[in-house]
């Protein structure tokens, strides 16, 4: 019961929130971090646990809810959505810390939103029956689009919008692929069910397969984002307010990439194959490119929302790696991305909050002024370009090794992003604390709140540098399950058995072939 | 012993993080208390561990500790553990003992800087990083401090972060040490995914029995970690940054830009000279970088105002000489050049340091001249630096150090004349070029008078390099003068000896030909820079001088070819190009909105006349079907 407990808190707190929001905004945002701090140690007592070897989940709830279609209420928790659980949590918190200055207008509505988007998002990494899965999917973005429409910047609206109808867009043909797989199982084994587990093992064509998991990909693709369907990301990340974007960048995009482990991989296992080439280019052009636009914008906000895009390319290079070492990375990544780029985006509200700004050329030599802050900005920058020591490092080292197992050429380019973000994350650091002053700016360094939230996240991202081990054992069993299905059915439909080709180990013989051939 | 291996490391970093925390709050004597002291523990701690290892030698020839258990990925598994053995003994010694000088000088250099507790605390940062990169027994530890070093050396660099040139040329290092640790890191998958770890001893191990010497797979491996260290160590073709890496402080040329860091690359690949050997293709190559660097780097220096650029250029020139060893197999003469290095080059840079300060911040040396009697410390001290740099024969300890590389060039097993006259003119323009300096700068009439003379702090460290830059050299003697080879036999517990062809040249003959050379140098730059010089002035002006003082257009070459294409790339769209799917999406639907409301415009008369179209055009077809 306690998956169902997280959920429930997170509402009762979002009502709570609102309501009393009317008399208090204080109470309001208390109520907040309550219901969120309890939520983060509920799932910590989890953690503690012992879990038992071979058993996937740790948490699995099955709960009736419309039986006569089949929909249920099953939602159940591996590592995978334990990780991403305190992740959420825990930025969770900080968004609403952050916020404590920023937001002043309807902040009960406003922390009412928070949560809901919240819930949606700890929903969405639990459900396993995806009629619920579509529900929470959707729930996310209602308040979403509140939160950029109202308390954003100034295009808002368009920028809203546009978020609004690439994701509702994208969720429908997700959902249009949700029932084309329930009534391709249900005609096949007589039970139609919405359930996770019995749609595992549904058997389908080749092309079947492919159109089917085209749909689920148009969700989790645009959320990702991928190039070229990202277009909504600069808009929203850059009119969204300090909390929105924090939670669009380090946790929405991270149901993308979510999606594709849990739902692309173990239900579409070879038709995932087929599409790998296809996506491991999709992911080195999104780290290419999105570098590139990054290094181009003038917009602070703007510069890190394209970093995002060039940061999921990796997450989508892994996940189309299949194997063990590139899933790791591809976790590690979720993670790491949720505090560095959380935190730039942390950076460039508390900017705005003092000079009211995004504009680049306006910023310079400020590390005179806010040392903490350049510091701060340093660091992330440092993380952003994956210097070792720091998570990003071990993300990227992880999906670059695994890439390079799969595909030798799509590795080496995804490498040229290292030198690519560079370039972009050191232009941050001149541009905004370095150089000369543009304008004669007198801003306060940070305040004992803001120096807390970044000295959690810094000990965070270093802590996910040197001492990555407690995640990667999380992760573990969930992955490897996850491969071994994927590994064992696409064999299957493929009629050889599992054993012939364990893994693709290249010999050296290969790889010298491989690079002299081109 | 192992205690202290982990210690080295971490009692640097320490200091970081103290000054990190608490920098600001402390008083300056804090500050440089805490960051000196810091290295000084930790170069006491190194020649405490090091008299331990040499009294277990030969029994024991490395140690190792295992601190944690850092990646544990799938099959991918690494440490974070350390081990000892000769090679990184020595880089211990130069990082800790020179770092301590540097630091206990930098303590009085820096004292009236606003940036002090920063400065201190990112010097720190470095030593650290630099002892893990040496110590690290897994390629993937040693990948963490070389980025970690690279990081250092960008906020030092930048340091005087006010001026945006320093911002550049931070950012050049930066990027350009970025592209060769990018081939590097590639080289590290290789071995990584054919041998299954990341420890250095079980790769080289693996290497040297599974791949076939000369194979491709080798020879591409090599490769790529060569281009890291090309990147590291300034080499052709990424020698570029490192002129320009001299917008930092002058302690942190000395310690990074000259003594310690730049010299990665020759630690690294002496570290992997297994793979090395396995692609003899690399290894000469390896040769001829270092004897081309060794003379473009040498032409450019002879032609610089600069103080602190003659000083660079002469650095890349150095470690040219020592890739030039690592090339022709001479792993230690490459080692012990490095050591000596880092004496006199370290002592240079301080002395110039004091030059500079004294002048209020003036580089340009036509503009010094006659500090031989105000200074005379300073002067003496870097006339034995100065010396020591040109070979001056059998007194300095450049002379030993560069005379072993020479003799090598020539006569181990892959050296041939080429590379030796390579070696021989640069060892002409090394001592053209050096004492260039030392009578433009300290001879001749005083064109600015000193604001002040250097106090004890800056001179004590200064003395006791020019004494090692001495006395140096004396720990090992060629065969054919004193016969002492202490370094090597120490070296070569690690590495493997250098293997000698038999020529029938005669070692005392190429020795006294490579010393009269220096003199002839020597001799040369007294008679047009001193005694004449009117002879230097028509070639001073010339456009070969532009040519070399530009660093042989490199820098115009890669902007060309690199630099102004990225901005132009980024500049084309910068508004993302896919947007327009959106915009055009919606201009559509905009059309569409348009095109049906013109339709629905409450006009009988255009609805009666679209009806008798429409009837008309269905009875013609339904008639002419």
């Amino acid at each position: 019961m306690i998956l169902v407990y997280l959920i429930a808190i997170l509402l009762t707190g979002a009502f709570l929130a609102w309501i009393a929001g009317i008399w208090s905004p204080l109470w309001s945002r208390i109520i907040s971090i309550v219901s969120l701090s309890i939520d983060l140690i509920l799932i910590l007592t989890i953690v503690s646990q012992p879990v038992l070897p071979g058993n996937k989940w740790i948490v699995d709830i099955n709960l009736e809810w419309i039986p006569q279609f089949g929909i249920s209420m099953h939602l159940a928790l591996d590592g995978l959505s334990l990780l991403l659980l305190i992740l959420t949590f825990f930025l969770g918190i900080i968004s609403v810390i952050i916020s404590w200055k920023e937001i002043n207008s309807k902040v009960g509505f406003f922390h009412f939103n928070l949560l809901l988007i919240l819930a949606g998002i700890i929903g969405v990494f639990l459900s396993l029956d995806l009629f619920l899965f579509y529900f929470f999917w959707e729930l996310m973005l209602v308040p979403m689009y509140f939160l950029i429409g109202i308390w954003g910047h100034e295009n808002r609206t368009a920028a809203s919008n546009k978020f609004f109808l690439y994701t509702q867009a994208s969720g429908l043909l997700m959902f249009i692929s949700i029932l084309a797989l329930y009534f391709v199982h249900g005609h096949s084994t007589g039970s139609y069910t919405f359930d996770y587990i019995q749609l595992l093992g549904t058997k389908m064509s080749k092309s079947t397969g492919l159109i089917i998991m085209s749909g689920f990909l148009a969700a989790f693709l645009v959320k990702l984002p991928v190039v070229p369907l990202h277009n909504w990301l600069p808009d929203a990340h850059t009119e969204a307010p300090t909390a929105g974007s924090l939670i669009l960048a380090a946790l929405l995009l991270k149901t993308g990439a979510y999606g594709l482990l849990r739902f692309i991989v173990p239900l579409f296992p070879s038709a995932a194959v087929t599409f790998a080439p296809i996506g491991m280019l999709l992911g080195v052009i999104g780290i290419l490119y999105g570098a590139k636009l990054a290094f181009a914008q003038t917009d602070f906000k703007r510069l890190v929302a394209y970093t995002s895009v060039s940061h999921m390319g990796f997450v989508i290079l892994g996940v189309f790696s299949f194997n063990e070492i590139a899933y790791q990375g591809v976790v590690m990544q979720m993670i790491a991305h949720g505090i560095s780029t959380g935190a730039l985006f942390i950076l460039v509200g508390q900017l705005y909050e003092r000079i009211h700004t995004r504009d680049l050329n306006r910023m310079g030599g400020l590390w005179e002024k806010a040392p903490v802050m350049g510091a701060m900005g340093l660091i992330f920058s440092m993380a952003s370009l994956g210097l070792p020591g720091l998570g990003n490092f071990i993300a990227e080292l992880l999906i670059l090794i695994g890439a390079f197992k799969a595909s030798i050429l799509m590795s080496c380019l995804a490498c040229l992003g290292l030198i690519a973000a560079t370039i972009y994350s050191l232009r941050i650091v001149q541009k905004v604390f370095l150089g000369n002053k543009n304008y004669d700016w007198d801003i306060n360094d940070l305040n004992v709140r803001e120096k807390i939230v970044t000295a959690l996240l810094v000990i965070v991202i270093v802590g996910l540098g040197l001492f990555p081990k407690p995640v990667f054992n999380i992760a573990r069993p969930a992955l490897l399950k996850t491969l071994d299905e994927q590994r064992e059915k696409s064999f299957q439909d493929q009629g050889i058995s599992k054993n012939e080709n364990p893994e693709k180990n290249i010999s050296f013989f290969q790889i010298s072939k491989l690079y002299f051939k081109h | 012993m192992t205690i202290y291996i982990a210690l080295i490391p971490a009692i640097p970093l320490l200091g970081f993080l103290v000054l990190a925390l608490f920098g600001s709050k402390l008083p300056r004597k804090a500050v440089g208390y805490i960051g000196a002291g810091s290295v000084g523990i930790v170069a006491m701690l190194t020649i405490i561990a090091g008299i331990g290892f040499i009294k277990s030698l030969p029994q024991v020839r490395s140690y190792s500790v295992v601190l944690w258990e850092w990646i544990n990925a799938g099959n991918l598994k690494a440490d974070i553990s350390f081990s000892l053995d000769a090679l990184s003994l020595v880089f211990c010694f130069v990082i800790t003992f020179v770092g301590f000088l540097i630091h206990v000088y930098s303590i009085e250099f820096m004292a009236k800087d606003d940036g002090f507790s920063r400065f201190f605390a990112y010097m720190n940062l470095f030593v650290g990083s630099m002892l893990i990169l040496v110590l690290a027994n897994n390629i993937l530890l040693m990948y963490l401090g070389w980025e970690g070093v690279g990081l250092c050396s960008y906020l030092l660099i930048g340091f005087w972060y006010k001026e945006p040139a320093n911002g550049y040329a931070a950012r050049k290092a930066f990027i350009i040490t970025r592209i060769g640790d990018t081939a590097m890191i590639i080289g590290i998958f290789i071995l990584f995914l054919n041998f299954g770890t990341f420890n250095i001893n079980e790769l080289m191990q693996q290497a040297s029995g599974k791949w076939v010497a000369g194979s491709s797979i080798a020879v591409l491996t090599a490769a790529l970690l060569l281009g890291g260290a090309l990147g590291k160590s300034a080499q052709l073709p990424l020698q570029t940054w490192l002129p320009d890496a001299m917008a930092g402080p002058s302690p942190v040329s000395a310690l990074i830009h000259a003594a310690t860091m730049v010299t990665a690359g020759v630690y690294l690949i002496a570290r992997t000279h297994v793979l090395f050997s396995l692609a003899p293709v690399v290894q000469a190559a390896i040769a001829i970088i270092g004897a081309l660097t060794l003379l473009i780097a040498g032409f450019s220096a002879l032609a610089q105002h600069d103080l602190k650029r003659i000083l660079a250029y002469s650095t890349i020139s150095q470690i040219g000489y020592m890739f030039l060893a690592l090339g022709v197999g001479a792993w230690s003469a490459a080692i012990f050049h490095f050591m000596i290095h880092a004496f006199f080059k370290a002592l240079l840079f301080l002395a110039a340091g004091v030059v500079i300060l004294v002048l209020k911040e003036e580089h340009d040396i036509f503009k010094m001249g006659g500090l031989r009697k105000k200074m005379p410390v300073v002067f003496m001290t870097f006339l034995i630096g100065a010396a020591s740099l040109s070979a001056l024969p059998l007194i300095t300890a450049g002379f030993f150090s560069k005379d072993q590389i020479l003799w090598y060039s020539l006569s181990s097993e892959t050296g041939n004349t080429v590379l030796w006259i390579a070696g021989i003119t640069g060892a002409f323009l090394t001592a053209l070029y050096s004492f260039r300096m030392i009578f433009i700068t300290f001879f001749g009439e005083a064109k600015t008078q000193p604001s002040f003379l250097p106090g004890k702090v800056m001179t004590i460290p200064l003395i006791i390099l020019a004494v090692l830059s001495v006395f140096g050299g004396f720990i090992e003697l060629p065969r054919s003068i004193g016969n002492i080879h202490l370094f090597s036999n120490l070296v070569d517990n690690t590495l493997p000896a250098t293997v000698v062809r038999e020529s029938g040249h005669s070692e005392i003959l190429f020795q006294s030909l490579s010393a009269i050379i220096a003199l002839a140098g020597i001799y040369l730059a007294y008679l047009i820079y001193f005694k004449r010089p009117a002879l230097s002035e028509s070639f001073n002006h010339s456009r070969l001088n532009k040519f070399f003082e530009k660093g042989w257009g490199f820098d115009r070459v890669y902007d060309v070819l690199f630099v102004k294409p990225v901005v132009w790339l980024s500049e084309i769209d910068k508004d993302d190009v896919f947007d327009w799917l959106n915009i055009g999406i919606s201009k559509l639907a905009l059309l569409a909105n348009r095109l049906l409301s013109f339709l629905q415009n409450g006009k009988l008369r255009w609805y009666l006349m679209s009806f008798t179209i429409g009837i008309v055009l269905i009875l013609t077809y339904l008639i002419f079907k």
